[in-house]
């Protein structure tokens, strides 16, 4: 199928290119890297009268040491995130996640951005960035905000970006002295998480001192495992610690039933997957 | 309409496209490089798999628009001029590694761009480097196979850098073909 027609504009820069989403209106479109929009626009089931494509903003790609944390720029594709030497340092859980993120070709195309601000709940991407408290700068007609994670993923395919601003950049504090890990199960032939879990943990000897844990594809958003990590922080590190705050994996998830996994099946995922993820953080 | 400039398979291409036209069909329509194929509707099968600065990309999901000022290789290109197959069409006729042939195109196309980032991928190297291509038919195995022959056959050579001679092409004509797939 061809998308319907549309009209097309190609910005330099951030703020031409929030110009040109206010000069489109309410039915103006970003362009990132395409890998969700297109299909999308091919299906007709966006219909937008003006696509303002990102593709050229130069000042939206890269990573940059910003002192206790990196930031990714929007427009980063995931291939240039696998390649990058300051995420693989500072940022090792992005790294491995996104390697697991669709197809090399999907890759080459796909922006860090446009997965977080495409908010997907089976993606990869935006449980990773509420397990390491990342914070979002968007632009719009009224100048830069930021907003943390716990608040950038709203709904279903609903972020905090509204229609008429752009996501710049995100910044992604770095996890001195933390270890970290993602666990992902899907179907072979298909790379979407029936359920992802993103675990960090920070160990003192045989404690752990900290920890941070949050599911992929658990409900509309990413969800936070508050219980497992209450479990956890100041326990000894020890299997059948981490094995009993796995258990409260599903506290204050909504997994939904659909053709891949019904709920029930994705709350026993939720909880083998923290348990395996927390694990492999902690050095277990 | 959008201006847009691309070279194919080594030649430039100057045009005006709708901005909503996809580079798959750009290049079978307006160019008549119908030797990549669309598969499906859902950027999961790879069958419109070509190389833009040369990255494995799917053809269905980048606008022309997208891809202005960007060079694009095709299945169409891989061969030389005398006909002489490139080692992986080589290496996929020796082997079998096709039934039906319309996953082709786009499974060697992915496997050029793969064996040009790793070329010595172990058999799970390359099942994992052709996840975005499916096939319909071999069941993979003579894929693979054939896949890791190429390489070998590639790491034998004398790497010598492809001439490129870029003619440009002004307002390429429509070719009218009524079999593409919308
Ligand atoms: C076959 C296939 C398999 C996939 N598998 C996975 C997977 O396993 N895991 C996973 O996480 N993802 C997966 N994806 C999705 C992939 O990660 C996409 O790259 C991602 O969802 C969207 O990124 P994009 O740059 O292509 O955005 P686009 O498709 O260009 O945009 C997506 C949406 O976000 C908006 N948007 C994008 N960037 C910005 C910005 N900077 N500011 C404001 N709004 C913006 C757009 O307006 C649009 O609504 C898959 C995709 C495909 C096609
Ligand atoms: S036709 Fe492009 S992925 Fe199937
Ligand atoms: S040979 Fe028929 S789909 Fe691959």
């Amino acid at each position: 199928m061809i998308p319907a027609q549309f009209e097309y504009s190609r910005p330099a820069g951030v703020q031409e290119a929030v110009r040109a989403l206010a000069e489109g209106g309410e039915d103006a479109k970003v362009l990132a890297g395409g890998q969700s929009l297109i299909p999308m626009l091919r299906m007709r089931l966006a219909v937008p009268s003006l696509v303002v494509d990102l593709g050229g903003v130069v000042e939206m790609r890269g990573v940059r040491d910003d002192g206790d944390a990196l930031v990714i720029g929007a427009m980063t594709t995931h291939d240039q995130v696998l390649r990058d030497p300051l995420v693989h340092e500072h940022a090792p859980l992005v790294v491995q996640a996104t390697s697991t993120v669709a197809d090399r070709q999907v890759r080459h195309m796909g922006t860090f951005g446009g997965s977080l601000a495409h908010a997907d709940a089976a993606g990869d991407l935006p449980s990773v960035a509420v397990a390491l408290d990342a914070t979002f700068d968007i632009e719009g007609p009224g100048g830069r905000r930021t907003v943390p994670a716990g608040e950038f993923f709203v709904d279903y395919l609903t972020s905090a970006v509204s229609p008429d601003e752009v996501l710049v950049s995100v910044r992604v504090p770095k996890l001195t002295g933390w270890g970290t890990h993602y666990e992902k199960f899907n179907r072979v032939a298909q790379a979407w998480a029936l359920v992802g879990v993103a675990a960090a943990v920070r160990r003192s000897g045989q404690t752990i001192e900290d920890a941070r844990v949050a599911l992929t594809s658990m409900g509309p958003t990413p969800v936070r495992a508050r219980g497992v990590e209450e479990a956890l922080i100041g326990a000894p590190a020890t299997a059948e610690v981490v094995n009993a705050a796995a258990d409260r994996a599903g506290e204050g998830t909504e997994p939904s039933s659909d053709v891949s996994a019904s709920g029930e099946y994705r709350l026993h995922l939720a909880r083998v997957l923290t348990g395996r993820a927390v694990a492999a953080a902690g050095g277990l | 309409m959008s201006r847009i400039n691309l070279t194919v398979d080594g030649v430039r291409y100057d045009d005006d496209v709708d901005p909503r036209t996809l580079l798959v069909h750009h290049l079978r329509e307006r160019l008549g490089k119908v030797g990549t194929v669309v598969g499906c509707d859902t950027t999961n099968c790879g069958a419109c798999t070509v190389l833009m600065d040369g990255q494995g990309v799917k053809s269905c999901t980048v606008l022309a628009a997208q891809a202005d000022g960007r060079t694009i290789d095709t299945i169409e290109g891989l061969a030389g001029e005398d006909g002489t197959l490139h080692p992986v069409q080589q290496a996929f006729h020796e082997r079998h590694a096709l039934q039906c042939g319309y996953c082709t195109p786009g499974m060697i196309m992915a496997a050029v761009d793969l064996l040009s980032e790793n070329p010595d991928p172990t058999e799970d190297e390359v099942r994992e480097g052709l996840e975005g291509n499916l096939c319909r038919c071999t069941g993979y195995q003579n894929i693979v196979g054939a896949v890791r022959d190429a390489a070998a056959t590639m790491r034998a050579e004398v790497p010598a850098p492809r001439e490129s001679t870029t003619e440009t092409v002004e307002g390429t004509a429509p070719t009218t073909t009524g079999e593409v797939a919308r």
